[in-house]
């Protein structure tokens, strides 16, 4: 028996609509289809009325979430793509993010973002967007990179009382296997990053798919004699700054990989951070590795340039530790 | 604000003025543009399934005669068109070479996107075909500001056209776009194609409405309802809607009913589309009905059928053994840059 990361989400989701009556879910085919990537597959059926079909209406979509949770319920919301979410950033920024602030009352909404790239999918079906979500005060946004922790961070997400941003990474869905789901009471809490594999030479902060990418990286330079260590941040906001300090008080070296966008961002924080709170740990000035300042290009060519992969990061890797 | 009953279409146009024959080429040139379109989507889907082309296929099938016949109402090089995912055809009756297709889906650095973005995500704005991004409604608004860009320039009598589906109904951006360009009182036609299903999400879970066209209505916009199989029919109802538009009468909601006779990509096999819509008169295939009328008007031979068809595997042969001989994008050799103003890019040698 082995699960997919796919399906930790799918019973992630059962498990909390079995045991809570406030949960429902809420996205665009997800009923008796099972969602365009089948995460809620079959559940409409184990659990009729409670999985809902929504128009193409990702405003609506939001806002109707978010008045459901001011009403005690706790919403799911499943965006068919990350990138469409764009059209819900109104909902998600301006009412979600603000309203306990504002008001008191709590807004328990987890919004699922089927996000990152696969080839061939271009500019509008590929984009990571947690920096985007991380940037407004209010918001939780999780990038888990393992199947357990796919499953156990989304029933952290449906438990906790303020909006949840929940993006998982759909390269991984299929792919990415383990022998069993772990018992959510034995899992790291929201907020705690995981050293996944432990070195002493360099530090790779990193999280979602680029974690797997620089694994290989790291088995890579494992072949040189360097040892790397890997920090897997599990949560982007708030951020584990401690176990990242950490880290580089071992190495005295960072390289940070992310797959969105360069400009800003995770990783421009976790180097900024480092650098503001750590600097007299570093032996070599902090690095980071993005994805390109283009849209992400369809052409699997382009593509496999444009993300960081496990042969960038050993290059970056590789000049760092010239130093 | 009921439909218009002004009828000045080039069909009928045809039929008053000169004749059988003008209404006959009109049909033909319709139905080629379609059987086009078809060999063309059933070629792409068979590279597709044999792994040749990666990413999304999402092919038109059943759609042909709604989007000939808008593209035909057009006029390429004066017009506008915006197409979406289902508008092979009419992008094809529109102008569009044939080859932006191949060379969008196979990647190939001479087709207009240059493998930056692929299948049916191409366009040539400067045509007057805008590219398409997969946001459904987002288009509608920027023809409608393609119109008023030309209005500030002085240019008048110009027509644009927006695609879009019934779940496309559903954004804001469709509603937003629609008032929008009936303030400005501009050229616009939506095209609304009601293939009764969004992915696999059918009307009643995506309207409550009786009719989409009625939502024209409450935005001052004219309505027109058309059966979307009937190539006759569409070619009818969009030359009206294009005339009405192009006469100053403000923006154009045509909405046909029609069926997806496909998964909505290839990648589904849309076992949830009902039966009984599939064995309803919604169901027909538009080419099979276009090819009856010929065949009853003896506009055509079964002769002519044939030689038709085999013109049109012979045009999409050329064209996907073009693309696929073209080079495909090198990432060392692609610059990497995202800016018209290439000086203001970090790093850049030609700093001015
Ligand atoms: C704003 C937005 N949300 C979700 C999607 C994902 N999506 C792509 S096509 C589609 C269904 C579109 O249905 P419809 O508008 O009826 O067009 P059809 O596919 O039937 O031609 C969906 C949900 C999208 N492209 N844009
Ligand atoms: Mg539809």
């Amino acid at each position: 028996m082995s699960i997919t990361y796919l399906e930790a989400i799918r019973e992630a989701q059962a498990l909390a609509l079995r045991s809570n009556p406030a949960v429902f879910l809420y996205g665009q085919d997800i009923a008796d289809f099972g969602g365009a990537f089948k995460a809620t597959k079959n559940l409409a059926a184990e659990f009729p009325g409670r999985v809902k079909d929504a128009p193409i209406s990702e405003d609506a979509m939001l806002g109707v979430a978010i008045g459901a949770a001011i009403e005690g319920m706790r919403p799911i919301v499943e965006i068919q793509f990350a990138d469409f979410s764009s059209l819900a950033f109104n909902q998600i920024v301006n009412q979600a993010a603000t309203h306990f602030w504002r008001t008191n009352v709590p807004c328990p909404i987890t919004v699922r973002l089927p996000s990152g790239g696969t080839a061939g999918s271009g500019p509008f079906h590929s984009q990571s967007m947690e920096a985007i979500y991380a940037h407004y005060p209010g918001l939780i946004v999780l990038t888990p990179a393992t199947v357990g922790d796919a499953y156990s961070m989304l029933l952290d997400s449906i438990d906790l009382d303020d909006p949840v941003i929940f993006c998982e990474h759909k390269l991984l869905y299929y792919h990415l296997k383990e022998p069993a789901l772990p018992d959510p009471k034995n899992c790291l809490p929201v907020g705690k990053a995981r050293i996944t594999r432990s070195g002493k030479h360099a530090t790779i902060v990193t999280y979602s798919a680029m974690l797997h990418e620089s694994l290989s990286a790291a088995d890579e330079l494992l072949k040189d004699g360097y040892e790397i260590e890997i920090v897997d941040l599990r949560s982007i906001k708030p951020i584990d700054t401690d176990t990242i300090l950490g880290s580089v008080a071992r190495t005295g070296r960072l390289l940070c990989v992310g797959e969105a966008f360069p400009w800003g961002g995770v990783t421009a924080e976790v180097v900024a951070r480092v650098a503001a709170e750590g600097f007299h740990l570093l032996d070599a000035p902090p690095q980071r590795l993005n994805a390109k300042d283009t849209p992400i290009p369809y052409h699997p060519n382009l593509w496999a340039a444009h993300r960081p992969t496990a042969r960038a990061i050993a290059e970056v890797l590789r000049g760092m530790l010239r130093f | 604000m009921s439909e218009p009953t002004i009828t000045t279409p080039q069909l009928e146009i045809a039929r008053a003025t000169a004749t059988e024959q003008s209404l006959k080429d009109l049909f033909i040139d319709g139905y080629r543009w379609m059987l086009l379109a078809r060999t063309l989507e059933d070629k792409i889907a068979s590279l597709y399934h044999a792994g040749k082309i990666v990413g999304g296929v999402y092919l038109g099938r059943g759609q042909e005669a709604f989007s000939t016949a808008l593209g035909m109402s057009l006029q390429h090089g004066r017009d506008i068109f915006a197409p979406l995912i289902r508008d092979q055809s009419g992008r094809l009756a529109f102008g569009e070479p044939l080859l932006d297709a191949t060379r969008t889906y196979l990647g190939s650095v001479r087709g207009p996107m240059r493998g930056r973005d692929g299948n049916i995500h191409r366009g040539r704005p400067a045509e007057g075909i805008p590219a398409m991004i997969s946001h459904l409604g987002a288009m509608i608004s920027v023809v409608t500001g393609m119109l008023l860009g030309r209005r500030f320039r002085g240019i008048e009598g110009q027509v644009g056209a927006a695609t879009i589906g019934d779940g496309g109904t559903s954004t804001g951006a469709f509603h937003e776009g629609m008032n929008t360009a009936a303030i400005e009182k501009l050229p616009l036609v939506i095209a609304a194609a009601n293939n009764q299903y969004a992915y696999s999400t059918p009307n009643t879970s995506q309207f409550a409405c009786a009719d989409l066209a009625d939502r024209a209505i409450g935005y001052g916009v004219e309505p027109h309802r058309v059966d979307g199989v009937d190539l006759y029919e569409c070619l009818r109802v969009f030359s009206l809607a294009v005339e009405r538009a192009r006469e100053g009468h403000g923006p154009q909601l045509v909405v046909g009913k029609l069926l997806r006779l496909s998964g909505h990509g290839e990648h589904d096999d849309g076992s949830y589309v009902s039966k009984n819509l599939k064995d309803s008169l919604l169901g027909r295939d538009c080419i099979e009905v276009a090819q009856q009328r010929m065949i009853n008007e003896e506009w055509a031979t079964a002769v002519d059928l044939k030689a038709w068809e085999e013109e049109a595997r012979e045009k999409v042969r050329e064209a996907v053994s073009c693309a696929q001989q073209e080079p495909k994008p090198d990432p060392f050799s692609e610059r990497w840059v995202n800016l018209a103003s290439a000086w203001l890019i970090e790093g850049s040698s030609s700093h001015a």
